[in-house]
């Protein structure tokens, strides 16, 4: 990774980061950047290290080993003058059971450095929120929600939000995108962790794709499409064979005048020329969704979570293997 | 009966919940029975003996109104008056907090939604709780009973005594239903449970010491605050007197009534919420709210208000019973000893004085232990990752803590000095000197009181799992020290662990500055030390 120490446009730089607990190795050479005006997404299944990470980007853990640079700092030694820029939404909100929604929001906010009390205003309105209930009486994803408020109404340039939707229903998850779009195009930064393929889809500029500690695919979406297969379906009036014999077409299922099968994004060319000669009369491509990326990398876990070890991972379409 | 399907189950389920707290319970308790019973035959082994108990006892307001009056002067019933207030005292929250513990408790641990999703009826999880207490109680009078018939007491009278006990705390757990059904969360709920012990004890108090004294100099006829009282009921019993089974026909009445009442009420509510609306709070948070010392005093000042009434009311009532106090210890020759070991016999009444502030000096080891419970409560199941994570450095938001955990102490031991100060005061005719006297008295137990803060704060950055558990050892050892070391004729160096060992015994001494500075040195290395260590060390989450 190259060093991106002291730049002006990396908000966040993490690399070869190592973290322990007892006999557990969270983080194993984990690698990020962040860079300024971005919207990053931090992608994994439960257990992979999503939290452990922003919590060392927020002091709140120590590092073993690497290097970790926050908006130009250390958050381990600067922490207090780089959480002014910074909110932060944690995976399991927790508040104080006796202080109301709206005093909680407002505390965490002054303690942050001060917020914007109409944006706070159109916040409670928009995701629904009663600020004169007690958090004790709030639901997970109330609790979310003060959190978010809090953190939005805040005027600061980064902002991290570990799972920010687990908890919201559907209705307030669109809320909270439009929210996440508006902030991008105020130039503003976020690292977003989710384990929903379909919300970093649809909501990040960059993923970066961890697993057991470790950072397994990083790059633009389109980038990291490049990486995987596409499925072509296609009806054809000539037979398929020659088609078996190309090298990077995957899974071909030939039924009749119809077939489908999969196709590295590196030979997609030749193969297109392939069939050209067939007669092609109807051709869909789907792009692969992040769900088969995923499932790419996972393949193997997934494997043997279903008690199959020996299925490679491109055939391991398992319906509901995706979390 | 659908609306009882299921009770069973639950019956099993909260029983297998409660398999050890009910049991330690249960058994302490007919220990403290049994071990009294033994202790007080050996203290008043023949008739004058009790005789001359009751008739000090009788004229004496104060032992009234903490043991209640005494039915006659046979042993049973000295045994009797010794141990209903404490067990009486205990049987009521153990029962109230069992009743609301498997049923509001459960609803908001969402256990028993889960288990509400099945076949379990609209009664089933309140008939359950109500079953588990009242076995409870029936466990604790046959095992009160038994532990008195084995100390020779005789059966009828023992009997009367374990249900008199039993029965109370049974009425107090059927009142805590009523109480699960109308407040809006257990704790509301607890707390209004305590409230009505409270005050029912307080009723029964001050019925009993305004009570009057019949001719024959030992008998005494209860004011009418006492019969407002289910413990004044419960006392009617008159065990080893004449036994009077009449008296359980009010409390019987009070049970059926509690809980008829909360059946009917229990329809009426939501799982999850009280009759009573949820309170409101403000929608902007006051100016106050707005750095870490505002949130701590926040969230540490309810508790303080209930240790400063506490404290109050023990001040004075210790104060005040000061020139009494060779009345108030009387035979006890335990308390004798205790008090002539810290303040010397050659002026009993400043003996005691300086006892009770270490009494005091305790006690308020106790609030600050409690107080910095909090540390650990908003790292462990809280916010504390919320407001680290904001412009507040660790030593900021430990420092606020236990400003607020020192300046409450500060406050309480001023207010213990005083209020026992002044209601000496009063009564030797003598206030402002015996105020400003005993506020010094007081205020000397603070750095004892920061050996354990300072103890409680390392604790915290060194070993945050365990590190309440380690502050009330901490509180548990220096109680033991001082209420057992002169008894049990300690060695030294097991005396010199608590730090209230070491601090000058004001009144009867002058105040020395030396133990003053070494304790609070001491204080001050543990507290940076647990700073230190917070600085450096992972959230604990
Ligand atoms: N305080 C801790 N003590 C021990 N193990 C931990 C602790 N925190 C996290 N872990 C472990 O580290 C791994 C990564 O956890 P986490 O960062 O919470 O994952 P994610 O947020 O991606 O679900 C998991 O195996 C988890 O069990
Ligand atoms: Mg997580």
């Amino acid at each position: 990774m190259v060093s991106s120490l002291g730049d002006m446009t990396t908000a966040i730089s993490v690399s070869d980061l190592v973290k322990t607990f007892g006999d557990t190795r969270a983080l194993d050479g984990l690698d990020l950047t962040v860079r300024v005006g971005e919207v990053h997404g931090l992608l994994g299944p439960n257990g992979s290290g999503k939290s452990t990470t922003i919590r060392i980007l927020l002091g709140l853990l120590r590092k073993d080993s690497g290097e970790v640079r926050l908006l130009g700092g250390d958050p381990w030694r600067d922490g207090v003058a780089l959480h002014r820029r910074l909110a932060y939404v944690p995976g399991d909100v927790n508040l104080w059971p006796n202080l109301s929604g709206g005093e909680a929001i407002e505390l965490l906010g002054r303690l942050r450095g001060g917020l914007d009390a109409q944006r706070r205003a159109d916040l409670l309105e928009r995701f629904d929120l009663d600020p004169t209930k007690k958090c004790r009486t709030y639901s997970k994803g109330n609790r979310q929600k003060v959190a978010i408020v809090a953190a939005f109404a805040s005027n600061v340039e980064l902002l991290v939000l570990d799972e920010p939707t687990s908890g919201l229903d559907p209705l307030m998850e669109t809320v909270f995108r439009g929210y996440i779009t508006e902030l991008k195009q105020a130039g503003r930064t976020a690292l977003l962790s989710s384990h929903i393929l379909a919300e970093v889809e649809a909501l990040c500029d960059r993923v970066s794709i961890i697993r057991a500690g470790r950072t397994v695919e990083s790059g633009t979406l389109d980038d990291l499409r490049h990486l995987t297969r596409t499925t072509i379906s296609v009806e054809a009036s000539r037979p398929f064979d020659g088609l078996r014999k190309l090298s990077g077409v995957h899974d071909l299922v030939v039924d009749g005048p119809r077939a489908t099968f999969e196709v590295d994004v590196s030979v997609l060319d030749p193969v297109l020329r392939h069939l050209a000669d067939l007669g092609v009369q109807t051709l869909t491509s789907a792009p692969p969704t992040l769900e088969e990326l995923f499932l790419r990398h996972y393949g193997e876990e997934l494997a043997a979570l279903n008690g199959n070890n020996h299925v490679s991972s491109g055939n391991n379409r398992t319906p509901g293997g995706g979390r | 009966m659908t609306g009882f399907a299921g009770t069973l189950a639950l019956t099993r389920l909260a029983l297998r919940l409660d398999r050890i707290r009910l049991p330690i319970w249960l058994l302490a308790l007919a220990t403290m029975a049994a071990a009294s019973a033994g202790s007080i035959a050996d203290l008043y082994p023949t008739e004058s003996d009790r005789l001359g108990y009751a008739t000090t006892t009788a004229v004496n307001v104060v032992a009234r109104a903490f043991n209640g009056t005494l039915s006659s002067p046979s042993l049973g019933a000295i045994v009797m008056v010794e141990i209903f207030t404490f067990l009486s005292l205990f049987a009521a929250l153990l029962s109230t907090q069992t009743v609301v513990r498997h049923t509001r408790l459960e609803e908001e641990t969402g256990r028993a939604e889960m288990i509400g999703s099945s076949v379990v009826g609209r009664f089933a999880s309140l008939t359950a709780a109500l079953l588990v207490m009242a076995g409870t109680n029936l466990a604790l009078a046959a095992l009160i009973a038994l532990a008195l018939v084995a100390n020779g007491l005789a059966v009828t009278g023992s009997l009367a005594a374990g249900a008199a006990i039993g029965t109370a705390g049974m009425a107090f757990g059927a009142l805590a239903a009523v109480a699960a059904q109308v407040m809006e969360g257990s704790r509301a709920a607890n707390g209004t449970a305590a409230t009505i012990i409270g005050a029912a004890f307080l009723l029964r108090a001050t019925g009993d010491a305004l009570g009057d004294v019949a001719d024959n100099g030992t008998e005494v006829t209860s004011a009418w605050p006492a019969w407002l009282s289910p413990f004044g009921w419960a006392v009617q019993a008159r065990p080893f007197s004449d036994e009077r089974w009449a008296a359980f026909v009010p409390l019987g009445l009070l049970i059926v009534a509690a809980v008829v009442g909360a059946s009917l009420l229990s329809g009426r509510r939501d799982v999850g919420s009280g009759l009573l609306r949820t309170s409101r709070g403000p929608a902007a948070a006051p100016r106050s709210l707005r750095n870490p010392l505002g949130l701590a005093w926040r969230l540490q000042r309810g508790v303080l208000i209930g240790w400063s009434v506490a404290v109050i009311v023990l001040s004075v009532s210790y104060g005040a019973v000061a020139n009494e106090i060779n009345t108030v210890v009387g035979d006890n020759e335990q308390m004798r000893e205790l008090m002539n070991q810290l303040g010397g016999s050659e002026n009993l009444v400043k003996g005691y004085l300086a006892f009770i502030m270490v009494i005091f000096g305790l006690v308020v080891s106790g609030y600050a232990v409690q107080s910095l419970q909090r540390l650990r409560g908003e790292e462990a199941g809280g916010p504390l990752e919320s407001v680290l994570a904001t412009a507040v450095s660790r030593p900021a938001w430990l420092g606020s803590h236990l400003t607020c955990a020192l300046l409450g102490a500060t406050w309480l031991l001023a207010l213990s000095g005083a209020g026992a100060g002044l209601a000496y005061g009063l009564i030797v005719d003598d206030p402002a000197y015996q105020t400003a006297t005993m506020l010094r008295a007081g205020l000397v137990q603070l750095p004892a009181v920061a050996v354990i803060v300072g103890f409680a704060v390392a604790a915290f950055g060194l070993v945050p799992q365990r590190s309440i558990a380690l502050a009330w050892s901490a509180f548990a050892v220096s109680v033991v020290v001082v209420y057992l070391g002169p008894l049990l004729d300690l060695p030294q160096w097991t005396m010199d662990i608590s730090p209230f060992t070491h601090l000058p015994a004001v009144p009867v001494d002058a105040i020395t500055a030396k133990p003053l500075l070494v304790l609070s040195a001491v204080g001050v290395a543990l507290g940076v030390i647990g700073f230190a260590a917070f600085r450096r060390r992972d959230l604990r989450l």
